[in-house]
């Protein structure tokens, strides 16, 4: 539980910060936000990184701030940063409502929103968010800095469209419309452990019919994503029991769930079914 | 009598720990607190394989590196023996002992088979990764109910069948009305202490000992067997108890690492310590519990229990450790509980696995023989359609049948149950947490459609193990008393309660007791701190020597104020005369200087104002207890979720009712790990799949509501002194059987649970079985 050695800097700018990540990326360099990933990793020896690039003193990366219709979040933004609503409107709110299913309030003080994003564990609540609410987030390196769409950005489990050399500077989530209903649920073994399956559900209501309809996985399969299947089943429907237990079946019906030596696949359909669901009827409350 | 105000007695009052200070403080004293100059880090490097052939070990690289001292293979060791019986040589499981260090052959992951040596421990550790293991896969032995394997050649994994048992139990099931039968199976889990072990072994070349730092449990008895081992004389080793962040039974024995340490220490003439890490602890400490049992009852149409015959399989993992047989043999003991059972055979196949090696852990044999038991009555209760708790009223022993011999043996003793009163406490219980009340409301609840439901267990425990304790009490010249014990700590409160009891017979305020354990340069004796005895052996010696001494004191008191020592009384550390108020009095303090040596007042006594007291027991004591858990499914997800959960328990007396509460609390909360999610699961190489905390799932707070405890002190023991029964285990025994009966009950199929843990995944498969049957 000692790490191997590695070397450590400290860069004050994002532009320190990404010339030190060209330098060290080729030589296993990685950048260091709020370590609760990535420090337990290096503790157990899985990761050996030769050096390290602590991005906690870089400034304004700590920032948040709504700006364009957007809520845009610093790579150094903590979890608990969202324990209270960061902005009006419905985003604010389910934002403060994932966070409590992240982890332990002293990992919450430390680990950031960003680095979630960057560490793509297939059950990420805040992956979850991105995904669902087709986020975005905005990488910089040396060459430049370029956005790229929730939909392009997680590839697999625990791996990111994020070259080696590039930082995260920030993420960026729509703001939602008042009347967006929102809903999250997720399944898990104990409280703070990563899901075994959850679900985020958001739509509108016209004329009494469900529209705009989000419908997005997290940790069923490699990376988290929107259900099309069980989004058209809610398009233009009456939100109703029957409606949310066709969409759930949907969802798991279209889902290729991951398989581990504890939980089968048939196992993460199943939850898929009661997760989808409950968020939906969360969203309905 | 004294006119001032008598003091209550301390005992049965819930002071304030003694242990407290330092802990909140930040000046506790663990193993990784304690360093030594020169010290050398130790790295241990695991085998990565279940079974295989050591074909070669090339550390080449390893010893390269600066920084490192040495690298050590069997080959060092050779002429250390393997992990020796507490007991000592028992000469059919001899062959089953782990070597320090693996010799040819690895046979589970996670074995030791170098150690390295080096300056600080980042670099040992850098070094442990560079230590190249060639090891030839061999096929894993991991199903404990197929066919025997050769461990070694003429020694088969099936080390030993135990039988016990009375009366002609076949000819009873050929004539019994009903017979209900069942298999059931306990998980792999453990005790996961907080403070993973930690030890520092250190050689005094000025005075020739070797010293043995962070030692837990049972100091003395690892003292004599690393003597044994190391071939030194006892006195030449010296084991020492620092401060311990939970043990549960895992933490204290004698494991490979705490000889390696030694060895090495004696041998580079440096300290040498070693830290487990969390990895490690969860692949190289002590599991525990897994069994499979098949069961089954003869009953009468009433549901009694005319006769129980059980054949079980202990998975005792790669290698036999300090325990022996103990909790291999202890199951077929203590399997019939409270119950009446005229008629018994146990039959036990204790064999090897290629998995982690299996010892105690809190209540050891009684969690898993209180499931299986437990299991048994529901489904009697289930097969032929009576009340369960009925079941358990007809069946239980009753207040009038004891003491009660059982010809069945638990620890190396025959059970003798003393007092009390099992149906009695389940009626106090019932009354306490109104009962019917209860099963109305959950009722209600399961008829709006809820998963919900509750389930009972009753147990006996055992406690108290002999044969015998001592403990030196001394006053110094100031007054303050030290209780010097061969007991050990593990944080449960210990010094507290001896504190009490020799404050209470001394006349002293507690907190003037000072106690001292687990050193064996200060008392020569001691059995430590383990199945439930500390209080019921430890604070019996401490309640005889603090009599004595008081004797002496009033004796030399008597003189010196020229009274009868029966006008004489000790209060809040002065002796006084208990027949007129005021008047001459003397401190026990001033007693001790004038007994010191060469004092005229000393005449022809021992100098010192001290007292030995020796507590001597052929029995064990039989406390009991019940379980009673509300639990609610959710049948979509195969959650289960404890909503409350009851512990009733007589513990005879009770020195300090809130660290007794705190026991039962720990323990709970222990229990429900392994009934809900703690396993230590394997895969088809034999794997360890559960080697972190991301893995292993303890309970935590969210999982854990708070149990409410009745405690009682209706029925005493006649076995003390004090009358005190042990509570160390009380928490844990009862709860996987009460977490069953109340999944069953809330999904309502009698029977449905017959595998701990119950994780969601088992739970959704048994649920979608009864969807396909409806
Ligand atoms: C006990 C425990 C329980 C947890 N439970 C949950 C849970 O339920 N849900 C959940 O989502 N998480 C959970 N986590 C993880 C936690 O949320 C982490 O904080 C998060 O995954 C990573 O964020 P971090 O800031 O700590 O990143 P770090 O640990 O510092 O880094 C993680 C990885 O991302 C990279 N990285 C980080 N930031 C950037 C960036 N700006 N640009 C490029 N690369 C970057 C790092 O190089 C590293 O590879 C848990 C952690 C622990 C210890």
């Amino acid at each position: 539980m000692k790490p191997a050695a590695f070397r450590y800097h400290a860069p004050k700018t994002v532009d320190e910060a990404v010339a030190l990540l060209a330098e060290v990326a080729p030589l296993d360099g990685r950048v260091l936000a709020g370590g609760q990933s990535l420090v337990p990793t290096m503790a157990f020896r899985l990761a050996k990184p030769a050096h390290l690039v602590d991005i906690n003193g870089v400034e304004a990366l700590d920032r948040l701030a709504v700006t364009n219709g957007k809520l845009v979040i610093g790579a150094c933004v903590r979890h608990a940063t969202f324990h209270r609503p960061v902005c009006h409107g419905p985003l604010g709110q389910l934002l403060s409502e994932v966070v409590r299913h992240i982890a332990h309030y002293p990992i919450r003080n430390r680990g950031t929103f960003c680095g979630s994003l960057a560490n793509a564990d297939p059950a990420s609540e805040w992956a979850l968010v991105l995904a669902a609410l087709d986020g975005e987030v905005v990488a910089k390196s040396v060459q430049g800095e370029r956005v790229i769409a929730a939909s392009e950005f997680f590839k697999g489990i625990m791996t990111t469209a994020l070259r080696d050399d590039e930082l995260l500077v920030k993420a960026q989530l729509p703001l939602l419309a008042p009347d967006t209903r929102c809903g999250f649920y997720e399944f898990n073994r104990r409280a703070g452990d990563f899901a075994l399956a959850a679900a985020l559900a958001a739509y509108r209501l016209e004329d009494g019919k469900i529209v705009e309809p989000r419908l997005a996985l997290g940790g069923v399969e490699s990376t988290p994503r929107r259900i099309a299947e069980a989004e058209g089943v809610l398009a233009g429907a009456e939100p109703s029991d029957k409606v949310f237990r066709a969409a759930a079946a949907a969802a798991a019906a279209a889902v290729d769930p991951l398989e581990d030596s504890v939980n089968s696949a048939e196992f993460r359909r199943d939850l898929v079914l009661a997760v989808a669901r409950r968020a939906l009827e969360r969203a309905a409350a | 009598m004294n006119a001032g105000p008598q003091r209550p007695p301390w005992i049965g009052q819930s002071v304030e720990r003694l242990e407290d200070p330092p802990l909140v403080a930040g000046r506790g004293e663990f193993a990784g607190d304690i360093n030594f100059p020169h010290q050398l880090h130790m790295r241990i490097v695991r085998s990565a394989h279940a079974h295989g052939r050591i074909v070669a070990i090339d550390a080449t690289a390893a010893r390269a590196l600066p920084g490192v001292f040495a690298v050590w293979t069997a080959a060092n060791v050779g002429d250390v023996p393997p992990i020796d019986f507490r007991e000592g040589s028992i000469p059919a499981l001899d062959p089953y002992r782990q070597p320090v260090l693996a010799t040819g052959i690895v046979r589970y992951v996670g074995e030791p088979v170098a150690a390295v040596f080096a300056d600080d421990p980042y670099i040992a550790e850098d070094a442990a990764d560079l230590v190249a293991l060639e090891i030839e896969e061999l096929p894993p032995l991991l199903d404990v109910q197929a066919a025997p394997e050769e461990f070694s050649p003429g020694h088969p994994t099936e080390a030993a069948l135990i039988r016990q048992g009375y009366g002609d139990v076949g000819a009873v099931f050929r004539s019994a009305p009903h017979v209900v039968a069942l298999e059931l199976a306990i998980g792999r889990h453990s005790g996961v202490p907080l403070e993973t072990r930690g030890v520092i072994g250190r050689y005094d070349a000025s005075r020739g000992i070797l010293e043995l730092h962070g030692a837990a449990k049972v100091p003395h008895r690892n003292q004599e067997l690393l003597s044994r081992m190391l071939k030194i004389p006892p006195s030449a080793v010296h084991v020492y108890e620092s401060h311990v962040g939970g043990g549960f039974g895992i933490r204290g024995e004698i494991y490979p690492e705490d000889v390696l340490v030694c060895v090495a220490a004696r041998t580079f003439k440096r300290p040498v310590k070693w830290i487990e890490d969390r990895r490690e602890h969860l692949i190289a400490a002590n599991h525990s519990r897994q069994q499979v049992h098949k069961i089954r009852a003869a009953v009468d149409v009433a549901g009694t229990i005319l006769a129980i015959d059980d054949e079980y399989f202990h998975d005792q993992g790669a290698y036999i450790r300090t325990h022996a047989m103990r909790v291999v043999h202890m199951t077929a003991g203590i399997l019939p509980g409270p119950y009446r059972v005229p008629a018994y055979r146990a039959v036990g196949h204790f064999r090897l696995t290629n998995k982690t090696p299996a010892a105690t852990y809190r209540a050891p044999g009684r969690y898993e023989t209180t499931f299986v038991r437990e299991r048994l009555v529901d489904a009697i209760a289930a097969q032929l359609g009576i009340d369960r708790i009925d079941v358990r009223r007809r069946n239980a022993i009753t207040p009038d049948e004891l003491p009660y011999k059982r010809p069945l043996e638990a620890l190396g003793e025959n059970i003798y149950m003393d007092t009390g009163d099992y149906v009695g406490l389940l009626d106090k219980q019932f009354a306490s947490i109104d009962w019917p009340a209860l099963k109305a409301e959950v009722n209600k609840r399961r008829a709006a459609g809820e998963l919900i439901g509750i389930g009972v267990a009753m147990y006996l425990e055992k406690s108290g193990l002999g044969p015998t304790d001592g403990v030196r009490i001394s006053v110094d010249t100031s007054g303050m008393v030290e209780v010097v014990t061969g007991g050990a700590s593990l944080g449960q409160g210990f010094e507290t309660v001896m504190a009490q009891v020799a404050a209470d017979a001394l006349g002293v305020d507690y907190r003037k007791c000072r106690v001292i354990h687990g050193q064996t340069d200060r008392i020569a004796f001691g059995i430590g701190a383990h199945a439930s005895r500390a209080t019921v052996m430890t604070a019996s010696a401490t309640h005889i020597a603090a009599l004595n001494l008081r004797k002496k004191a009033l004796d030399v008191a008597a003189e010196l104020l020229q009274a009868a020592p029966e006008a004489l009384d000790i209060v809040d550390g002065e002796v006084v005369r208990n027949d007129r108020a005021g008047g001459a009095s003397i401190s026990l303090g001033e007693i001790a200087q004038n007994l010191a040596p060469g004092k005229k007042t000393l005449g022809g006594r021992e100098p010192g104002l001290s007292a030995e007291g020796w507590f001597k027991v052929d029995h064990q004591v039989y406390p009991y207890g019940n379980h009673i858990a509300v639990v609610r499914v959710d049948e979509e997800t195969g959650g289960v979720a404890v909503e409350r959960y009851f512990i009733a328990y007589d513990i005879g007396r009770a020195i300090n009712p809130a660290l007794v509460k705190a026991q039962i609390v720990g323990g709970y909360a222990q229990g429900l790990g392994g009934a809900l999610s703690e396993e230590f699961i394997y895969n088809e190489r034999g794997d360890p799949l559960a080697v972190t905390f991301a893995d292993y799932l303890l309970p935590a707070v969210h999982e854990t509501p708070a149990p409410e405890v009745l405690l009682r002190e209706d029925y005493t023991t006649p076995r003390n002194p004090l009358g005190i029964k042990g509570g160390g285990e009380s928490g844990i025994t009862g709860v996987g059987a009460a977490i069953a009966s109340a999944i069953d009950d809330a999904i309502g199929i009698p029977g449905a649970v017959t595998q701990l843990p119950v994780t969601p995944q088992r739970l959704k498969a048994i649920l979608a079985q009864r969807k396909r049957q409806q």
